[in-house]
């Protein structure tokens, strides 16, 4: 997630410039006590938590001794703040305060560029504050406006000899904001201490998603906001994201916790973020829940859109499966349903399927996943596929009577179908995977199918289809090989199969 | 008339070399829009679908006369360098396509723009289509879909669309075609936090466009387009009618829905406090996106006085 824990983004204040009380982390009571013997005398105990109102909830608590420490540490350890749990706690050394002000920089969409948000007047709460922020613009490039800048300063209440040291507490704010690409930085409060010192005593920092590659060394491990640590499956989404930019390919799972009412969970499949939020309340306004948020768009390729079902697929108790997006897309829509007809087939889908692959190639998508899916020996389960003439309010209801008819059946992640000519028949690797050509029930009309529907990347040798260009051109072509099984299954010629294992789902138990 | 991009305009590609630079170039020539020229740093000297290839923006310039518009097919990184580059060397329209571009880039493009006096769409946007015209971007897919999906302007019945998301101004289109709405220009502002040319800033270009009846908005959770647009009807700035869909009703606090732009941060920009701005203001909002073709009708209908309509426009 590209937010920053206090205790890490304190450690890139001062690096740059910035100081902060002395301290550390600590993942134990004792890890704690041991820090506040090390500091000597009082110390603040702080939750390490992305919520806001520690302070009001008891996660921030005082201690005038390291056994006092350790107590207040084992019981912030055990707290739990909306969906994060504390694992850590900040320790130190208490300062002696005689002034708070509140610094944050901020992006600003209507200015389309960063500002500082000022409060030179103290106060912790953010309520009675409105009235006396002071907003100063600031420059891509050369930082906050400096004149400005003084201008508030003096007409503070702030003693003037300490206005430089205050002004260039500031200016580095602005500075480390820019140089990580800080979607926001708060300094809430920047103290101002009884001996004359400007010191950061607490600190909240979220860097950009779009910019985490240029950070490397931030200890970010997902660049995702989301409301709850990262689960375990969203990081292997994340994984599969990274590994194939091709498209976007976006999943998050959601809060179920009022699924008790609700007419059930569902996999949640959208295409285009603003047709995917669109597609999703038309659906919650039936009263389902969905499980998870999913899209992908963009023009992904096949094996990204089969990866994205398996992963949804993961997910225990759906009562169905609903893919919509915006439901007239510009991409060609026969890849996503290659995907999709593959991971139901593998799935051995259970579930009623209701999927809208309106837009571009449309009538050939809708027919690749009713020729898959209505297969008899294929899948049990209710597939159905829409055009743009379908509206999504109309296809929800759809979905519904599916799974009224389907009378409380509920999905159970199980392991992939895979066929039994994998691990002995011919094959070569492509990026991320294997693919297998079962040479023993290639009859020559079989193989003479799969050579022409291999888009020029298999030929025919001794009668058996195999590769007709180098393994690196053939590495990348997963859409074409996705589309070359599906046909083949479709004509039930089933002798090819592209292997897309998916880390930590297919060698791990179902999560 | 229509607004952002017509047949006259002189559009240059950067990035023209590409995958997508090549595939889009043959949509927007097709459809109708004039590709004066293309560039890629190092690929210059060539030609793509019949467009010249330059290496840089000056030299395109150069080569062949004015440029109206660059549109920019290359990576999210790279796309602050390309759009400095377009608008240091003159170009006073730039249309973003590539997702993933770092909100800090995105604002050095704005100061960039400011400073020459430049604007510019996106980033992460679909493009800016009027029907019958031209096309910059990549709405459509291909030029004989956007052929068929979206109408051309009809006299007192047609509509500006303007989106938060690229598939939903397709979708829009469309609908409102079947419905038999006209179609002024539809604009994808981009899926980002910050854009150059957001949602109320093209609903003050449709409201001065004659052609132009009405307004029809996809919004989003997140940021404060909507909420702003809001302000220019309150205040009389937009007196064209407005009907919305904002998307993000189940959206949860916290979380990006897909688009950067589409997250609610300490309780601003929730579904809610946006429909209410809106309603506020008086334009007419629907709880289900199939509702806005009729809505849009409705309205049309009502607004039977063209007369009085284009006096009190002003």
């Amino acid at each position: 997630m590209a937010r920053l824990h206090e205790y890490q983004s304190k450690a890139l204040l001062a690096q740059h410039g910035v100081a902060v009380p002395e301290g550390g982390p600590a993942s134990s009571a004792a890890e704690a006590a041991q820090l506040a013997a090390r500091l000597g005398g009082p110390v603040v105990i702080k939750a390490q938590a992305w919520v806001t109102n520690r302070a009001a909830t008891g996660g921030v608590q005082f201690a005038q001794n390291p056994r006092q420490a350790e107590a207040r540490a084992s019981e912030i350890l055990q707290m739990r703040f909306g969906n994060f749990a504390v694992t850590e706690v900040l320790v130190e050394r208490m300062l002696d305060i005689h002034n708070e002000l509140f610094v944050s920089v901020t992006i600003d969409d209507a200015a389309q560029a960063p500002v500082v948000l000022l409060d030179l007047h103290g106060g912790s709460g953010i309520e009675g504050r409105a009235e006396s922020v002071q907003r100063l613009p600031v420059d891509t490039r050369r930082g906050v406006d400096a004149q400005a800048l003084r201008t508030v300063l003096g007409t503070s209440a702030i003693d003037a000899g300490l206005h430089d040291d205050v002004a260039s507490a500031i200016e580095a704010v602005v500075d480390i904001a820019r140089r990580y690409d800080a979607r926001s930085l708060e300094i809430n409060p920047l103290a101002i201490t009884n001996d004359g010192n400007v010191v950061a005593a607490d600190c909240r920092m979220t860097i950009d998603d779009y910019a985490v590659f240029r950070h490397p060394q931030l200890p970010i491990e997902i660049a995702r906001e989301l409301d709850h640590p990262a689960t375990q499956l969203e990081r292997i989404a994340y994984q599969v994201e990274q590994a194939d930019h091709r498209g976007t390919f976006y999943f998050a799972q959601l809060p179920t916790g009022g699924v008790e009412g609700s007419r059930g969970l569902i996999g949640f499949h959208g295409a285009g973020g603003g047709g995917s939020m669109m597609s999703m309340d038309a659906i919650a306004r039936l009263g389902f829940t969905p499980a998870n948020f999913c899209d992908t768009s963009g023009n992904p390729s096949a094996a990204k859109v089969y990866r994205a079902a398996r992963i949804i697929l993961a997910q225990r108790g759906l009562v169905g499966y609903f893919g919509s997006g915006s439901g007239v897309a510009s991409q060609e829509q026969y890849h996503s349903a290659y995907g999709l007809a593959k991971a139901f087939w593998e799935m051995n889908l259970s579930i009623p399927a209701v999927i809208r692959l309106g837009g571009n190639g449309e009538d050939r998508a809708v027919d690749i996943l009713h020729g898959v899916c209505r297969d008899a020996d294929s899948i049990s389960a209710p597939v159905e596929g829409y055009k743009k003439d379908d509206t999504p309010a109309f296809i929800a209801q759809r979905f519904a009577q599916l799974v009224d008819e389907a009378a409380g059946r509920v999905w159970t992640p199980q392991p992939r179908r895979v066929p039994a000519f994998v691990d002995r028949a011919y094959h070569f690797p492509i990026h991320h995977g294997t693919v297998w050509i079962d040479h023993e029930h290639c009859d020559p009309a079989t193989t003479t199918f799969v050579v022409e529907h291999s888009g020029g990347l298999l030929t025919q040798r001794s009668n058996l289809p195999v590769l007709a260009v180098s393994e690196q051109s053939v590495a990348g072509m997963d859409s074409e090989l996705v589309a070359l099984e599906v046909q083949c299954r479709l004509a039930r010629r089933p002798v090819v199969f592209v292997d897309l294992p998916i880390e930590g789902l297919d060698n791990d138990a179902v999560v | 008339m229509a607004i952002i991009i017509d047949q006259s305009k002189r559009v240059l590609v950067q990035g023209i070399t590409g995958r997508e630079g090549r595939a889009r170039t043959t949509l927007m020539r097709e459809y109708g829009t004039n590709v004066v020229a293309g560039c890629t740093p190092g690929k210059g000297g060539g030609k793509v679908e019949g467009v010249p290839v330059l290496d840089t923006v000056a030299e395109a310039i150069q080569a062949v006369g004015h440029v109206d518009i660059s549109v920019v097919f290359v990576p999210g990184r790279r796309v602050e360098t390309a759009a400095v580059e377009a608008i240091e060397a003159g170009v006073k329209l730039l249309v973003l396509v590539p997702d993933r571009v770092p909100v800090w880039d995105t604002m050095r493009i704005a100061a960039a723009a400011r400073e020459h006096g430049a604007a510019f769409v996106g980033p992460n946007t679909l493009g800016v289509l009027s029907p019958g015209r031209a096309v910059v971007g990549m709405i459509g897919g291909r030029a004989v879909s956007a052929q068929q999906w979206f109408n051309e302007p009809i006299p007192r019945q047609t509509v500006g669309v303007v989106s938060r998301s690229g598939g939903m101004t397709s979708s829009l289109g469309y609908y409102l075609s079947r419905a038999g709405v006209g179609l002024s220009t539809l604009v994808h502002v981009g899926g980002d936090s910050v854009v150059g040319l957001p949602i109320p800033d093209v609903a003050e270009m449709f409201q001065h466009d004659p052609e132009t009846d009405a307004i029809v908005l996809f919004g989003e959770i997140g940021g404060t387009q909507e909420e702003r647009l809001a302000e220019l009807i309150r205040t009389g700035r937009i007196t064209k009618p407005v009907i919305a869909y904002i998307g993000g009703a189940a959206a949860t606090e916290g979380t990006r829905f897909s688009h950067a732009g589409a997250i609610i941060e300490h309780g601003r920009g929730t579904h809610a406090a946006k429909v209410q701005a809106l309603r506020d203001a008086g334009a007419a909002v629907v709880d289900d996106f199939g509702l806005l073709p009729q809505t849009t009708l409705d309205i049309l209908a009502n607004r039977s006085a063209p007369a009085a309509r284009s006096s009190s426009a002003r």
